[in-house]
């Protein structure tokens, strides 16, 4: 869901005198050429049958070029990319606290039922007949949702989070307009703390975006939400957890405003795993809110993704859900796949009927949980965000003052500052330790943000463990040891990278050296 | 609960470092009478061996694929992933991981997606590839809206044969953002003149090839149309497979190129994840969506890779962004990436070809069954055939005799009077029996 984890960097020229080995290769790290490099076009790893002469039905529209794609046989390929796999830092090998990113356990029951081939293996356009199971999924899935969240309907199809934030701007702005307000209520007022993807979703759904800062405490103001809201207002956007990992206390009285003044109220829900089941969005006066299914109820995210991010909606914005949806008769389940049965629907947001594989290894996830163990996940989530606050803000700083965390916790580079150190070498020394850095410099409404996210999948140990090393890096950081931060990381399987030189000198694709 | 580790004793504990008396506490934000007091009504946890009881049986009432003759396509295609791939992109290290922030602890995933941009520019022959999109419906919406930045102009073409759901996805997304789409009526011939119909407004037409009816087209007269008039030329397949085997859209001087991946290293499952493919001239590369991985070194000098051009993305443009794409489909690119690798342009190009052969086949049989007839003059592995009678009927009864025939164009495209229409897709799974398992049960069905 993210955001500014990524500071440029320039690779210092601190580049450490280092044991060099005649390969390149550090023991276990082996150094791996491009497939462009070590395979050949004519190599396959695949066995397949050359067809028997036939008459072809291509006309002129036979490609003419080689495309130059590289092969590699099956042994090749395999540790080519066993040995690119361990060039990765993964949750399954060590804590990755990266607040509002939500890397929590990934349960391989979800991957092997998603594999069934009952849901693998069927086709988005078979005949309905042929797919009660997976319709029924789809529909138990968005019951849990709906119950979840106290709201009135769900729409299934975005492919991510940020893609649910445009459906839910989408059905508003479909609300605003049949109520003849279209042209009058074009602005989205997003605070400040809020994910990239929100002003972004709104300007994408055709809005102008206004900024609303937050007070001292880290949190929306009422006064300066009403100070804002007219008859031009469509929405507001709000995080809730809000990205400082504070409930927004007034939540209420802000929807009240909101509704007051004609707009309606979209909740940003990728922290939603930080309330589930203690409260209801419904009940706060969310309209629109989407479910990050990755974040909340652990889909892998390897490496970038697939997401999911179901939309549930109040009843005065479900008319508007885009195609397709569920609907239920005597016959079973079958799909609204047209706006012609739903004239009221805003249209599609992709092709399909959305991430069923996410949606099988989420609903695979609840199930194991339960009504009570999401709950027991949420207050776990907490409770570990704050013993880690807890155990460091004798150490570290915190920008809003020492209160009660959700489910991570913000520290800010106020106590690196007499060091000289910024936040992102203290991120870079932590992989040195062997663990991934927290979210850095987002939010931006903090100072060299560094938001720790722990998730209730840690146990006390490597909590304790965690909090030990950042203790230490601290300290070692205070008594001035700034070698140990501004050339790390040394034991990563690369040394700080230039992002700099990337982004000048962009090569992002392989070319043939000249010979 | 086998995934909570904490146990009941360090819950005291952790509560007596963080100084309140119970977890209640840590909820104090949240106002007293919008807390839930008691469980919601949904069932409780359950083992392990009851989830697979219970997701299993739902899985049991669909009916896979590989469990019939099986001929539907129409933008998600049924092809051999071979095992080493599923292997692989389960290793922890890809599956657990996540987008590559911390680049110096994240090469396997950065390379990977190096070498997929670079395997997308070759495929489509176009300069500059991005890491993923979610499919090839949503990455063509993009594109529109991509024109419409670098021509300044605000009104799309659609060609009539593009897949109708991408058109929906495409003139949604313009709507909202108040930009004009022009749809034309669907082209079941190709037939339709494109370059006829290009003014100065237009900021870009969209075609598809293979189109949503199975045709093949050449795009190389409309792309010279095109940029006579500063109009872009987006180009769009669904079956990435046929890239393999046809004339890149690239090679035909298309400026922004866009499809569905999921042919390659992915399975059906029902419609997602897939995985979309963006690719584009150089010069356009600051107005592409999504995230990009680049070439750079290492304070050692080594070699590596890293996340960049992140100027245009959200979260540093915010509402000036090119898109909103943050999570992106990075292990369905990694599954695409593999296979690919493991096909090489050899391997691919024979699987194409064994594609197209099975495609002519099927089409032969069936076009001499009484009552059928084959449209297409061109196609790669899919093609539309016209029968007598009601096609969503004739197939729904083919289902019925366990035969899974096609796709019924009305369901695409109801109201269009091509109800007699039926898209039907073979690839290299398909085996002669499949194929006179199809052409009995087509007769069969025709003839009730």
């Amino acid at each position: 869901m993210l955001m500014r984890q990524v500071q440029a960097t320039q690779a210092a020229e601190i580049a450490a005198a280092e044991p060099r080995t005649f390969t390149g290769n550090r023991g276990l790290e082996i150094e791996e050429g491009l497939i462009f490099e070590i395979g050949r076009p004519e190599t396959t790893g695949v066995d397949l049958d050359e067809p028997a002469p036939f008459k072809h039905r291509l006309g002129p529209h036979e490609r003419r070029q080689q495309t130059g794609l590289p092969g590699l046989s099956e042994p090749e390929a395999i540790r080519h990319y066993v040995r690119l796999s361990r060039m990765n830092y993964a949750i399954d090998a060590n804590i990755y606290p990266l607040g509002s990113c939500t890397m929590k356990h990934n349960p391989r029951l979800n991957e092997a039922m998603a594999r069934l081939p009952g849901f693998a293996d069927i086709h988005p356009l078979q005949p309905q007949s042929s797919i009660q199971g997976a319709l029924e999924l789809i529909a138990e899935l968005g019951h849990w949702l709906m119950t979840l969240t106290g709201m009135d309907a769900v729409a299934m199809s975005p492919r991510a989070g940020a893609q649910g934030e445009a459906c839910g701007m989408m059905a508003i702005k479909s609300a605003i307009a049949a109520k003849g307000e279209g042209a009058s209520r074009r602005i989205v007022l997003v605070p400040e703390s809020a994910h990239g993807t929100n002003p972004a979703s709104a300007a994408g759904a055709g809005f102008e975006v206004r900024p609303v800062p937050a007070r001292a405490d880290g949190t929306l103001d009422p006064a300066a939400v009403k100070s804002r809201l007219g008859p031009d207002v469509a929405a507001i956007m709000l995080t809730n957890p809000n990205t400082c990992g504070l409930f927004e206390k007034d939540v209420v009285e802000i929807a009240a405003a909101v509704h007051a003044a004609g707009a309606y109220f979209y909740c940003d829900g990728a922290n939603f795993n930080a309330i589930m089941g203690k409260t209801r969005p419904g009940d706060l006066g969310v309209d629109a809110m989407h479910i990050n299914l990755h974040k909340t109820f652990s889909t892998p995210h390897g490496g970038g993704g697939p997401g999911a991010g179901p939309v549930v909606l109040s009843p005065l914005l479900a008319p508007y859900a885009p195609v397709p949806f569920l609907r239920r008769d005597e016959r079973g389940y079958h799909l609204v796949e047209h706006r012609g049965e739903a004239p009221d629907a805003f249209g599609r947001i992709a092709a399909f009927h959305g991430q069923m594989g996410m949606f099988v290894r989420a609903f695979a996830f609840m199930l194991s949980h339960g009504a009570d163990g999401l709950r027991q996940a949420s207050e776990d989530a907490v409770l570990n965000a704050n013993y880690v606050r807890a155990s460091l803000r004798d150490l570290m700083s915190q920008p809003f003052g020492d209160r009660p965390c959700m489910h991570e916790v913000l520290f800010d580079e106020a106590w690196l500052k007499p060091t000289g150190l910024t936040t992102l070498d203290f991120g870079k020394a932590m992989i040195d330790e062997g663990i991934h850095p927290m979210t850095i410099y987002f939010p931006l409404v903090a100072h060299g943000a560094m938001l720790i996210e722990p998730t209730e999948s840690e146990s006390k140990a490597s909590l304790d463990l965690f909090i030990a090393t950042l203790r230490d890096l601290a300290l070692a950081a205070r008594e001035g040891d700034k070698e140990r931060f501004l050339g790390a990381p040394y034991f990563a399987p690369r040394r700080r990278l230039d992002e700099t030189r990337a982004a000048r000198n962009p090569i992002l694709k392989w070319v043939k050296p000249k010979a | 609960m086998r995934y909570l580790p904490i146990n009941e004793n360090d819950r005291s504990d952790m509560l007596a470092r963080i100084g309140v008396s119970d977890i209640d506490a840590l909820f104090a934000d949240i106002p007293e009478d919008k807390r839930l007091k008691q469980a919601l009504d949904l069932p409780l946890r359950k083992s392990e061996m009851d989830v697979e009881r219970l997701l299993s049986g739902l899985a049991a009432k669909n009916v896979a694929a590989g469990s019939v003759p099986f001929f539907v396509g129409a933008g998600a295609y049924r092809h051999h992933v071979p095992a080493s791939v599923d292997h692989l992109i389960q290793r922890s290290e890809f599956l657990t991981s996540y987008t590559p922030y911390q680049p110096e602890i994240a090469q396997g995933t950065l390379q990977a997606i190096f070498e997929f941009q670079t395997q997308v520019a070759a495929l489509t022959a176009m300069e500059v590839a991005n890491a993923s999109m979610y499919d090839g419906s949503t990455a063509t919406a993009e594109a529109v809206a991509m024109a419409h930045r670098i021509t300044k102009r605000r009104k799309a073409l659609l060609s009539g044969g593009l897949h109708p759901q991408y058109a929906e996805v495409v003139r949604t997304f313009a709507q909202m953002s108040g930009d004009e789409v022009v749809t034309l009526p669907p082209d079941v011939f190709a037939a339709e003149n494109l370059g006829a119909l290009i003014e100065g407004d237009l900021s870009c037409v969209v075609v598809q090839s293979p189109d949503v009816f199975g045709n093949l087209r050449d795009l190389s007269e409309l792309a010279a149309f095109c940029q006579a008039k500063g109009t872009l030329l987006i180009a769009v397949f669904t079956e990435v497979v046929s890239l393999g085997l046809i004339q890149p859209p690239g090679a035909m001087g298309a400026d922004i190129v866009v499809g569905e991946g999921q042919g390659i290293g992915n399975r059906l499952n029902f419609g997602g994840p897939y995985v979309g493919l963006f690719a584009a001239k150089a010069k356009y590369l600051r107005q592409m969506p999504g995230r990009l991985c680049g070439e750079t070194v290492d304070a050692s000098g080594r070699r590596g890779f890293v996340l960049t051009l992140s100027t245009r993305e959200q979260h540093i443009r915010r509402d000036k962004a090119t898109s909103n794409i943050c999570t992106n489909s990075g292990l369905a690119s990694l599954a695409f990436t593999i296979h690919l690798t493991l096909l090489g342009e050899a391997g691919l190009h024979r699987l194409a070809w064994i594609n197209h052969a099975n495609a002519v086949e099927l089409a032969e049989r069936l076009g001499s069954l009484w009552g059928v007839e084959v449209l297409n003059e061109t196609f790669f592995n899919e093609f539309t055939i016209r029968i007598k009678g009601d096609a969503a009927q004739v197939v729904e009864r083919m289902a019925e005799k366990g035969v899974l025939g096609g796709v019924p164009l009305s369901r695409l495209l109801p109201d269009s009077g091509l109800d007699d229409l039926i898209l039907v897709a073979s690839t290299e799974m398909n085996t002669n029996a499949d194929r006179e398992a199809l052409a009995k049960a087509l007769q069969g069905a025709l003839s009730c």
